[in-house]
């Protein structure tokens, strides 16, 4: 049983090692926990979880893996006392129903339709809006109640063994979903180099040693404090199909000035042409040229590019293909003299990956990019956080 | 030795089990959450319960691991061989002890407290894999092994800023404190604030999940600051029908200074209070 458990974990992504499975036998033997199903789960998920977006995935494995063991001990129709179970039954089912098993005169049966009942109603709880809508036809909607698996699971929480794994309440912890500032900039750490590099204003102890040995008198040696010395370009397209990721890239563009203290933005639209702009406001007015980009930011400058690549193809293969203005030469050359000049370049998408095949013009960039392209996912910043922490040689 | 929670603290069924577990087995628990929902406050409470003194060690991002082990002072031998001083020719004066080498030589068995470790840089939860495991580590200037004489409980708290390294972990037991739901802050209440009028906690706790369900908002109030406000409101003898009469058009609690901590938040709530004005004028 625990093998199978443990084998499950790892299948699903959870890097349970033996020396967590040790840990665990451990405590159970030490009576860590007293004979409860609740207190193992606890105990489980704090000796082999170790990341809280992990928490709704352990919950799903230990539900399936666990669950011939406590749903018979849980369910078991001893635990319910009868008028409970009479009054649940008037208040669920319809007369006829109720006329129905009176027919049959049996509890068992009515026990029966009301476990099915109950599963039914834990698999909407569990699978989502399955019983939304149909209110009309079903039992409970008629009766003017609200459709709740947690109502029956609620009110027969004293009498059975309520599975707390099953209410999956670590959900939107999962780490594909929510991207906050603050995981981005955790996603950003990895860019981290640090350099010696500034005004001295640290002893340098070792130095101070050496140097006294050498000359016989205290010889103090100061140097210049570590600092992150990586360096940003970030480049953002604004407008039209970008609108609905405004958010997204607020975030992300807060979270990269705070990490970065060399951080240069610009933004475009669609796809970067001969200029770029710094002030929304000022778009036609205030540009920058292309050229002076690349010729004014040397190339260990890591470039990020973010946008959702949704265009129609000319703008990118043609010239004059832009939307805005006449372009002499195409995005395509444009983003090609982009990735020679900066080898470190990725392109961020906040759409989601499984949409790109849709997108003709995701397709090209992505190739432009040499596959370079990453969802705007905690997971997908990561990767590309690696991509650029490579070493590029030049 | 049993962790049930405290008078002051209280502790759901499944974050009982992860203290017994780490004080039976005596291995490090790791603690995250939410800030605000009581990560620091539970390795006191854990040493209130168990009677035992309590070592904290405060992490910030220029800590490094080996301060918690020990500090050997070189400049001021340096100093004191300039100075013809007579300690210099013996090294364990110039040796600090840190928070780690205080826990395992203390005389009673302490509760250590490594809080917010993710604050230091990321190398350092892997500088103190041998340490937390085997309680034990050498001393180079003075040739000597310090080993802890009974495992201290270590409690560590991590606000997740860092991730922490794999090898880290698997030697932890792991706690999430997920932010309680009512009947868990209405206990947790009941604790603060014996005695309180159960109106006044029923409303101040409608408006508190009200405002941690506004979206947008940048920065959740927490426990810790719901029993600020429901003590200013105490304080301040707010009366209850201040509360109750919840009109939509002051969106913004009263004393919002204690649950807001970000002027973007309090300038959302404004704007809603004047959209929900807007409809009657």
């Amino acid at each position: 049983m625990f093998f199978s458990f443990m084998e499950e974990l790892r299948s699903a992504g959870i890097s349970a090692s033996l020396k967590e499975h040790l840990a665990l036998l451990a405590a159970l033997d030490a009576d860590v926990i007293g004979q409860s199903p609740e207190e193992f789960y606890y105990l489980a998920r704090a000796t082999l979880v170790k990341d809280e977006a992990l928490l709704d995935r352990f919950d799903q494995v230990f539900g399936k893996v666990f669950k011939g063991v406590f749903t018979e001990y849980g369910q078991n129709p001893v635990d319910v006392p009868a008028d409970w179970l009479k009054a649940i039954a008037e208040k669920y089912l319809s007369p006829e129903e109720m006329a129905k098993i009176e027919k049959m005169g049996s509890w068992d049966e009515l026990m029966e339709t009301l476990k099915k009942r109950l599963e039914e109603q834990e698999k909407r709880h569990q699978g989502g809006n399955k019983w939304v809508g149909t209110g009309g036809t079903s039992p409970y909607g008629n009766s003017g109640y609200h459709p709740e698996g947690v109502r029956i699971g609620g009110e027969s929480k004293h009498k059975r063994a309520v599975k707390v794994w099953d209410k999956r309440e670590f959900q939107n912890l999962d780490n594909t979903k929510e991207l906050g500032t603050r995981n981005i900039k955790i996603a950003m750490r990895r860019l981290r180099r640090f350099a010696r590099d500034g005004a001295v204003e640290e002893l340098d102890i070792d130095g101070t040693i050496n140097g006294t040995a050498r000359q016989g008198w205290l010889d103090i040696k100061m140097r210049p404090e570590r600092r992150n010395a990586i360096k940003v370009l970030l480049m953002l397209d604004v407008g039209g199909s970008m609108d609905p990721f405004i958010k997204l890239c607020e975030e992300l563009f807060s979270a990269a000035t705070s990490e970065f203290k060399n951080l240069e933005f610009f933004y475009f639209h669609n796809c970067p042409y001969e200029g770029v702009w710094k002030d929304n406001k000022r778009r036609f007015s205030e540009r920058t040229q292309m050229w002076d980009v690349l010729h004014k930011f040397p190339h260990d400058y890591k470039v990020v590019m973010v946008g959702d690549a949704s265009m129609s193809p000319y703008e990118i293969t043609h010239p004059g293909g832009s939307v805005e203005h006449f372009n002499e030469e195409s995005g395509a050359v444009w983003m090609n003299r982009i990735t020679s000049t900066y080898p470190a370049t990725v392109w961020l998408n906040p759409v989601p990956e499984k949409q790109w095949g849709y997108s003709q013009s995701t397709k090209i960039i992505k190739e432009l990019m040499n596959d370079r392209m990453y969802p705007l996912t905690l997971e997908g910043l990561d990767d590309a956080m690696r991509e650029l922490s490579r070493k590029h040689g030049h | 030795m049993r962790f049930e929670g405290t008078d002051n603290y209280v502790a759901t069924d499944d974050l009982k089990v992860a203290v017994n577990a780490a004080t039976k087995l005596r291995r490090p628990l790791l603690v995250k959450g939410e800030p605000g929902t009581g990560k620091t406050v539970l390795a006191q409470e854990i040493a209130t319960a168990l009677g035992a003194p309590l070592i904290e060690w405060n992490i910030k991002s220029t800590t490094k691991a080996h301060q918690g082990l020990y500090e050997y002072d070189a400049v001021a031998r340096l100093r004191d061989s300039q100075l013809g001083d007579e300690r210099v020719h013996d090294i364990k004066n110039y040796i600090k002890k840190g928070k780690l080498w205080e826990a395992f030589t203390a005389p009673q068995l302490p509760v250590l407290l490594i809080d917010e470790i993710d604050k230091a840089d990321i190398e350092f939860p892997n500088d103190l894999l041998q340490e937390l495991d085997r309680m034990e580590f050498f001393v180079y200037e003075t040739q000597e092994t310090v080993k802890a004489v009974e495992r201290p409980i270590v409690i560590i708290t991590s606000n997740n800023e860092k991730e922490l390294p794999d090898a880290f972990l698997r030697r932890c037991f792991f706690h999430y404190i997920k932010f309680p739901d009512r009947a868990t802050m209405q206990s947790i209440i009941d604790v603060h604030f014996p005695g309180i009028q159960k109106m006044l906690v029923s409303k101040a706790m409608d408006i508190f999940y009200e405002v941690r369900d506004v979206p947008g908002l940048k920065k959740k109030p927490s426990t810790s600051e719901l029993l600020d406000w429901l003590k200013l409101l105490l304080h301040e003898d707010m009366p209850l029908d201040v509360l109750q009469s919840r009109d939509p058009t002051k969106a913004i609690p009263p004393l919002h200074g204690a649950l807001l901590k970000n002027e973007q938040d309090i300038m959302l709530f404004e704007r809603l209070a004047f959209m929900a004005r807007r409809p009657n004028s």
